[in-house]
């Protein structure tokens, strides 16, 4: 539970962009502290390289005025001024044979371009193997004598140290910050879109009353929600508006159509007519008939989906059922020489409107032995499964592709190849209303070859 | 027959008149349910056509009133669709058959008739039918035609039953499925007409004359060979 829901978070675009955030953020927070680093620690090492090399200038101008004595003079005087013995002095000849110095010898440290080395050196006193880290500055005087200035840099390295620590942590903080910001952030979001997609697929799944909730804070995101909102209001409408036209005209063109259909069987009535003429009135009634069915279905379709009907509801023993309309179904399959087998368990009653459940199954199975070709077969299963009534209608006639079978619900949807044989394409979408008035679900699956039809009803309706 | 109408829609009623009339039919016209019920109370008719929606006092008031002052004549609804559970509320009301509109005039003249015969002859207490050279036997399920046993299955005997107790009258396939396999549905196909050849093959195949025979454009008939 939790594993799937980090990773749901993980990716949200929210949260990507929380961590875009978080990256920059650190990366600025970083080049802060940078300077702020160079400018205090990195201070004091320069300071110190000033102090040296102004005192090696010095101590090497003292060489140059009174000779080695003078120097040497000069570096024993400081030597016994200073208190903290942080300062290294350090003159010898040629052969690195120190001749004056607080070192006990000369470094084994290649010295840089410019003469600066860094060592460490032994700071004796109470603990012989405590070593500081220094950092010292070579001269050549004349006469190929050596001179090192330098400082014992440990408190130095103790301060960098510090505010290097200090610093670590002032990132860490911010970028945990940063992240549980993000976290938190997209949580948010993604609670918030989590609604409007649960609310979009319940409208897409065909509760088309229902409306996304506000959030309750007047913010953006419930801006956003009341357009999405009137959106689906106007879709809503629009699709009701259409429903609603269909059958209007249904409603309006079958009196007059019922009239021509009156008309034309009177002057079937009427004697005097010729054979030629009775085959034209024949056609033309025929015609007239096949409109005034259309419109029927069209009527008893919207009468279904009203939902008006559930007031007359009653238990239905589906087992009785469908074995009525397989009797009743049977020969026709029979005379087509197809091969018709069924396996009805008998079931639980349903709550239904008898007279609707058998007109659907009625219609699937018309249209299985329909399409079945001869030497075809057609298998009609039902079962109980847990608190449903699970009918199977398996055929092997040319099936639906995998495109079209939500269509194939659709009013007047028909498909190439059932064009040409009779049938108005209302014969599905009444199953389909029959079966949600049932609070049903039907599955159109592939049976290799042809089509495997799936209903299931709920007993508690 | 004498036969009242009641019925709003002056065009319906106008057509369904001239086509009784000119069968023969006896027609009265009402055009609203006050009328109608004064004239069904007034005067003895063999058979009533109700419309459902009625100004003034609607056909199903119109009918238990009828009921309730003691009058049995039989009565057929006609109804628009999309009513909500028209027909058993019809029915219960005391309405004897119901009839969907638009519907075909044979349609309609099919079910008076039907009608008609049903309350005339008392069927009910018979064990036997007989059309002409055809016998059932109601009790033992026997059917012989000219002597000669014809088996058939339980549905087949339902048809044929239902077919004798109505011979010599058109049938329609709306008919036949109300009233032999007891679901008022749509057929698609002329699902029925297979179960009308099988019966045909048992009952006609070995006899000289038909008995069951098509009305195009209508339904079926059994007639008594002459």
């Amino acid at each position: 539970m939790f594993s799937v829901q980090s990773a749901k978070l993980f990716k949200s675009s929210t949260f990507r962009l929380a961590l875009i955030y978080m990256a920059l953020f650190s990366l600025s927070v970083l080049l802060l502290l940078g300077f702020i680093y160079w400018s205090t620690a990195g201070y004091m090492v320069r300071q110190t390289k000033a102090t040296i090399e102004a005192e090696i200038t010095g101590l090497a101008e003292r060489y140059d005025l009174s000779g080695l004595p003078g120097l040497s003079k000069v570096i024993n005087e400081r030597l016994s001024y200073q208190k903290t013995k942080s300062s290294l002095y350090l003159l010898t000849d040629p052969q690195f044979k120190p001749i004056i110095g607080n070192l006990k010898n000369w470094p084994a440290v290649q010295p840089s371009a410019e003469g600066w080395m860094s060592f460490e050196i032994d700071r004796g006193g109470t603990d012989d193997t405590e070593k500081h880290q220094s950092l010292a500055r070579t001269f050549r005087l004349r006469g190929d004598f050596h001179l090192l200035v330098g400082r014992d840099t440990h408190d130095l390295a103790e301060i960098q140290a510090l505010i290097q620590e200090a610093l670590f942590w002032g990132l860490l903080i911010t970028i945990a910050m940063a992240l549980a910001g993000g976290v938190m952030m997209s949580r948010t979001m993604m609670h918030k879109i989590e609604v409007i997609n649960a609310t979009c697929h319940q409208i897409m799944a065909g509760d088309l009353a229902r409306r996304i909730p506000r959030t309750g804070g007047d913010d953006d995101f419930d801006r956003l929600v009341d357009t999405l909102n009137q959106m689906l209001e106007q879709i809503e409408e629009l699709m009701q508006g259409v429903k609603q036209v269909t059958n209007n005209i249904a409603h309006d063109l079958r009196t007059p159509l019922t009239r021509l259909r009156r008309r034309l069987d009177m002057l079937r009535e009427n004697n005097n007519s010729t054979e030629q003429n009775d085959e034209l009135l024949d056609q033309a009634i025929g015609e007239a008939d096949r409109l005034l069915t259309t419109f029927k279905a069209l009527l008893r379709i919207s009468e279904v989906e009203s939902g008006s009907r559930r007031t007359s509801f009653k238990n239905v023993d589906m087992t009785a059922l469908l074995g009525d309309v397989i009797e009743l179904y049977a020969p026709l399959s029979e005379e087509k020489g197809q091969t018709f087998m069924t396996e009805i368990t008998p079931s639980i009653p349903i709550h239904g409107d008898r007279d609707l459940l058998f007109q659907a199954f009625a219609n699937l199975l018309d249209n299985a032995i329909k399409y079945t070709p001869t030497p075809g077969s057609i298998k009609l299963l039902m079962h109980d499964q847990d608190d449903q009534l699970k009918v199977t209608l398996c055929d092997t006639g040319p099936g639906i592709p995998p495109a079209s079978r939500e269509k194939v619900f659709e009013r007047f949807f028909r498909l190439e190849t059932s064009r040409s044989s009779p049938g108005n394409g209302l014969g599905l979408s009444l199953v389909d209303a029959i079966v949600s008035l049932h609070h049903g679900r039907i599955e159109l699956t592939d049976n290799h070859p042809g089509l495997s039809l799936d209903i299931s009803l709920p007993r508690t309706s | 027959m004498r036969i009242l109408l009641i019925e709003d829609d002056t065009d319906t009623a106008a057509y369904l008149a001239k086509g009784l009339g000119e069968l023969g039919h006896n027609v009265h016209q009402a055009h609203d349910g006050k009328d109608g019920l004064f004239m069904a109370l007034d005067q003895p008719y063999e058979t009533l056509v109700v419309d459902r929606m009625l100004p003034g006092m609607d056909g199903l008031s119109v009918i238990r009133a009828m009921r309730a002052a003691g009058n049995r004549t039989p009565v057929l609804i006609l109804s628009a669709l999309g009513e909500v559970d028209a027909r058993v509320e019809g029915l219960r009301a005391g309405g004897d058959d119901y009839l969907v509109k638009p519907f075909a005039f044979s349609e309609l003249l099919a079910r008076l008739e039907a009608l008609v015969r049903r309350t005339t002859t008392t069927t009910e207490h018979t064990t036997n039918l007989k059309v002409g050279d055809l016998e059932m036997d109601l009790l033992s399920h026997e059917v012989k035609r000219d002597q000669q046993t014809i088996s058939l299955q339980p549905r087949e005997f339902r048809l044929l039953e239902f077919f004798m107790r109505n011979s010599g009258q058109v049938v329609t396939r709306t008919m036949l499925l109300e009233n032999v396999w007891d679901y008022n549905f749509d057929p698609q196909t002329n699902v029925i007409d297979v179960h009308i050849s099988r019966l045909r093959s048992k009952i006609d195949r070995q006899f000289e004359q038909p008995m069951l025979h098509t009305i195009r454009g209508a339904g079926y008939v059994l007639r008594a060979v002459r």
